[in-house]
C-alpha cells in the first residue's frame, strides 16, 4: 500500500560535500521540498537563494578549500519551512559582517556581506549557533506569503 | 551554465543560460574577461536564460562593470532580467550600478 505523506510529516536530511559542485544538488533538494510543502514560486526562490548564499559562505569561509560536509535538514508546518544547515568549518561572528552599502561609488563596492544580507532579507528568521563540540548550526525559517 | 558571445558593431553580447552561482560564476568571469582582453568594453549581458543568480554572480558583474567604466571606456548593461532576480539585485543595492533593458535590441541599441 502506497501512502502519500504530506510534507509536514517528513524531515528529510541530506549530507553534501562542502564544495561548490554541491550547490545545484542542494538547490534541487531545497526547492523540491519547498514546492511539496506548498510554497509559491516566489517563496521557493527566496528559500533557494538564502540556502545557496549560506552554503556558499560555508564553503568559501568555513571550509576555505579544506574538505568538509554540509548537512541540510528540511522541516515544514502548514505555513512555514525551516532549514537547518550544519557544518564543522571555521565559525564567525555575524555581527561583524558589514552590510552592503548601496550609496558607495562603483569603485568602492565590495561583495563582503552580500550573502548574509540576502539570507536575512529572504528568510524571516536566521539564527547562528557556534559550538566547538557540535559544530556550526544555521537555522532559517520562512513563513508562507499571504 | 552555457555562455555564448556575439560581437556587434558597437558592443559584444554575452548570453548565459542556467544557474550563476559560486560554481559557475568563475566561468562567467573568464568569459567577460576574455571580452575585455580583446579591447571590448561595451557589453550587453542577456539574462533571459538565467534562472538563478546568487551574489557570486553579481560580484562578477560588478567587477566587470568597474573595468568597463574605468576611463569611460564603456559599460556593462543588462537585458531580460527575470523579476525575482531583479528583486535580489535591488535588495543588495547593486541595481543602481547597471542600466537594465527589457530586450536585447534595446540594450544593443543603447551603444
Amino acid at each position: 500500500m502506497l501512502v502519500n505523506l504530506p510534507a509536514w510529516y517528513l524531515m528529510p536530511t541530506m549530507t553534501f560535500p562542502g564544495n561548490y559542485t554541491s550547490l545545484p544538488a542542494i538547490s534541487a533538494f531545497i526547492t523540491q521540498f519547498a514546492r511539496e510543502a506548498g510554497f509559491d514560486e516566489h517563496d521557493v526562490y527566496a528559500v533557494e537563494l538564502a540556502v545557496d548564499e549560506a552554503c556558499t559562505n560555508i564553503i568559501e569561509h568555513g571550509y576555505n578549500s579544506e574538505p568538509g560536509e554540509i548537512t541540510c535538514t528540511c522541516q515544514s508546518t502548514e505555513d512555514s519551512i525551516k532549514i537547518v544547515l550544519k557544518d564543522r568549518g571555521k565559525s564567525f561572528d555575524p555581527e561583524k559582517v558589514p552590510q552592503p552599502d548601496p550609496t558607495l561609488p562603483l569603485e568602492e563596492v565590495s561583495a563582503r556581506g552580500a550573502g548574509l544580507f540576502l539570507m536575512k532579507k529572504m528568510m524571516d528568521e536566521v539564527h547562528f549557533d557556534f559550538d566547538p563540540a557540535n559544530g556550526n548550526v544555521l537555522t532559517m525559517v520562512k513563513h508562507k506569503s499571504e | 551554465m552555457e555562455i555564448e558571445t556575439n560581437d556587434f558593431k558597437r558592443c559584444t553580447l554575452v548570453k548565459a543560460n542556467g544557474r550563476v552561482d559560486g560554481l559557475t560564476a568563475p566561468k562567467l568571469e573568464d568569459t567577460l574577461n576574455s571580452v575585455i582582453d580583446r579591447g571590448v568594453y561595451k557589453i550587453v549581458f542577456d539574462m533571459e536564460g538565467v534562472d538563478f543568480m546568487s551574489s557570486a554572480g553579481w560580484w562578477v558583474l560588478i567587477e566587470t562593470q568597474k573595468k568597463c567604466k574605468r576611463y569611460n571606456r564603456g559599460e556593462v548593461v543588462l537585458a531580460n532580467v527575470q523579476e525575482r532576480i531583479r528583486n535580489s539585485l535591488d535588495l543588495v543595492g547593486m541595481g543602481t550600478y547597471f542600466k537594465i533593458f527589457e530586450g536585447v535590441t534595446a540594450a544593443v541599441g543603447h551603444f
